[in-house]
């Protein structure tokens, strides 16, 4: 309820300010198929890039902050994010290919997408050992192939010219500011998909979390949970990121924020990870837009800027800190 | 229900583990495993909770031979306390309500019957009064207490414990042996030390090299021959005047062997 109300207001602030009554107007005649009638100045500034853009940020900070839920159990890692597999590192090299040299014919996000899947698959086969997916060793692989490809995006970075820089370095630091109709419908489609599907493991997440022998003798198949998470969260954490670019900290912190308050039983967490992290990232991206408007921010310099003394207030506050 | 293992074989990495494993858990009685580190005790248990499939031989539950269940089925009818998973952040009532999770399908959400079983298991594990306690702030025997109240929500017919006293204080392992032998459940232990074995078991057999060795009543498994070719120390088992097992131990154990 308060994401939405959170939502609607925030369609309504920007460079041009449009009153909360027009904004709801507006939102509920494209809702109930009626726009006839509407201001066409307002209609255009919020149905084409504000509620696209308000809505993406949502997606990916609910989907973020759920990937980084499940990783941070399943690798058993409180510094786990859902970058960790290097699936972030894979996907930038893909962007910044497009975005300095323009590659092929290939989109930014399709890029990044490809490049995330890729890097993906790679620390899959490397991280099994006898087709056993074993944590431990999929984290260092991943944290391994992660450091090759950043040197690859450096390289790049390198040879790029001032101007394809800039782009570069919001795409690496995250920015829904891109957010178009066209392509919202798939990728709500895969993150409200993926996300629900990952509900469902919340009973075998606290078994994972047991241990391995645990979970087998509470009656986990652990070798199929652990296949099942693993590419559910990729494929969400892939398709954000080529939509989104890097946004990063959300899918740290969102996740321990949620267990200091609620206690670490994921049929808790995993829900209100994705609606924490949703409202988080809709109010980033507000700041990010407005603080210096017209003029815009990349959001990983606001997730971490404002996320990271929020979250520092909360651990001081007491309780201790809650692991996965 | 009645354990029934049988010509069980294992191998990990070439190396034989376990050769021609056999044994029986009567129902309702307690047996425990023992023998000396390395001889393939938690081995053999793992090969009872899924957790490692024999190469040979078969593990069966009455007439059902476990490994061609489905795990949550097998799940529900075998319930460990290992030696892992302790430092979770969920508290007392979260984590004996795992032992709910083979009950479950994906959707399913908590019923009566789960509570029940969730309440039962820790009257009789007697940690009913540490429900809302975090596990982190309890010490190393109120948290196997807590594991064997998990392993009792599965309302299992086998239990089977991987050296359930480990780390424990003396008194908590007195405590938690005399538990397990009121449950009425039938147990199979590992059990390192072999005092409180052979006061908490009906029957006992010892393992060594992958072998069974010994096995029956305690005073028959349990011979100065064992103790010496297996354990490698001088020392005999007895019945007291008061009925109790006592192992009692040369003057030098190490002597002359």
């Amino acid at each position: 309820m308060l994401l939405v109300v959170v939502m609607v207001v925030a369609t309504t602030i920007g460079s041009v300010g449009i009153p909360l009554g027009d904004a709801w107007s507006v939102i509920m005649g494209h809702i109930t198929g009626n726009t006839a009638g509407l201001d066409p100045v307002a209609d255009q500034i919020l149905w084409q890039y504000r509620v696209p853009r308000v809505l993406l940020a949502a997606l990916c900070g609910a989907g973020l902050s759920v990937a980084g839920v499940v990783l941070q159990a399943l690798v058993a890692n409180p510094l786990a994010d859902p970058y960790v597999l290097g699936i972030s590192s894979g996907a930038s090299v893909g962007a910044v290919l497009v975005l300095t040299a323009g590659v092929g014919t290939l989109g930014v996000s399709s890029a990044a997408f490809l490049g995330a899947a890729v890097s993906v698959a790679v620390v899959f086969a490397l991280g099994q050992q006898r087709g056993r997916l074993v944590p431990t060793r999929l984290v260092l692989v991943g944290v391994a192939v992660g450091y090759v490809l950043s040197a690859l995006t450096s390289y790049i970075q390198l040879r790029a010219n001032p101007n394809e820089l800039k782009s570069v370095m919001f795409w690496l630091l995250g920015s829904v500011a891109g957010a178009r109709w066209d392509q919202l419908w798939l990728v709500s489609a895969v993150v409200l998909s993926t996300v629900a599907a990952l509900m469902f493991y919340g009973r075998r997440l606290n078994a994972l979390v047991t241990g391995e022998e645990s979970a087998t003798s509470l009656g986990v198949d652990v070798r199929r949970a652990r296949i099942g998470l693993l590419l559910t969260s990729s494929l969400l954490t892939g398709t954000l990121i080529a939509v989104a670019g890097g946004v990063g900290f959300v899918g740290l912190m969102i996740p321990h924020l949620v267990r200091l308050i609620v206690g670490a039983d994921h049929r808790r967490v995993l829900p209100l990870a994705a609606l924490g992290g949703a409202l988080y990232l809709v109010l980033v991206d507000l700041l990010a837009r407005t603080l210096d408007s017209p003029n815009e921010f990349p959001l990983g310099i606001f997730t971490a800027a404002f996320g990271a003394p929020f979250f520092l207030w909360l651990l001081r506050r007491g309780r201790t800190l809650v692991e996965a | 229900m009645r354990l029934d293992i049988a010509g069980i074989g294992v191998t990990l990495d070439g190396k034989p583990i376990l050769d021609g494993v056999s044994l029986t858990v009567p129902r309702g009685s307690v047996v425990g495993l023992v023998g000396p580190n390395g001889s393939g005790k938690s081995t053999l248990l793992r090969t009872v909770y899924r957790s490692l499939r024999p190469l040979t031989g078969v593990v069966k539950l009455d007439d059902a031979d476990l490994w061609s269940l489905p795990v949550r089925e097998s799940a529900r009818r075998v319930a460990a306390v290992l030696q892992e998973g302790g430092s979770s952040a969920l508290s007392v009532a979260e984590v004996v309500e795992l032992g709910r999770t083979p009950h479950h399908g994906m959707v399913s959400r908590t019923t009566s019957a789960d509570r029940e079983a969730v309440r039962v298991a820790m009257e009789r594990a007697g940690v009913t009064a540490l429900a809302e306690r975090p596990m982190v702030s309890l010490s190393g025997g109120e948290r196997q207490r807590v594991h064997l109240a998990r392993a009792l929500a599965q309302e299992p017919s086998l239990l089977v414990l991987d050296e359930p006293t480990n780390h424990l204080d003396i008194r908590a392992r007195f405590a938690l042996l005399s538990t397990v032998r009121g449950l009425g459940v039938t147990t199979l232990a590992v059990l390192h030390e072999l005092d409180l074995a052979v006061r908490s078991c009906d029957h006992l057999v010892v393992l060594d090299h992958g072998k069974v060795v010994a096995a029956g009543e305690v005073l028959d498994a349990l011979t100065p021959t064992i103790f010496r070719e297996v354990f490698g120390v001088h020392a005999k088992a007895e019945r007291h005047s008061d009925g109790v097992v006592r192992i009692t131990y040369a003057a030098d154990p190490l002597g002359d062997l």
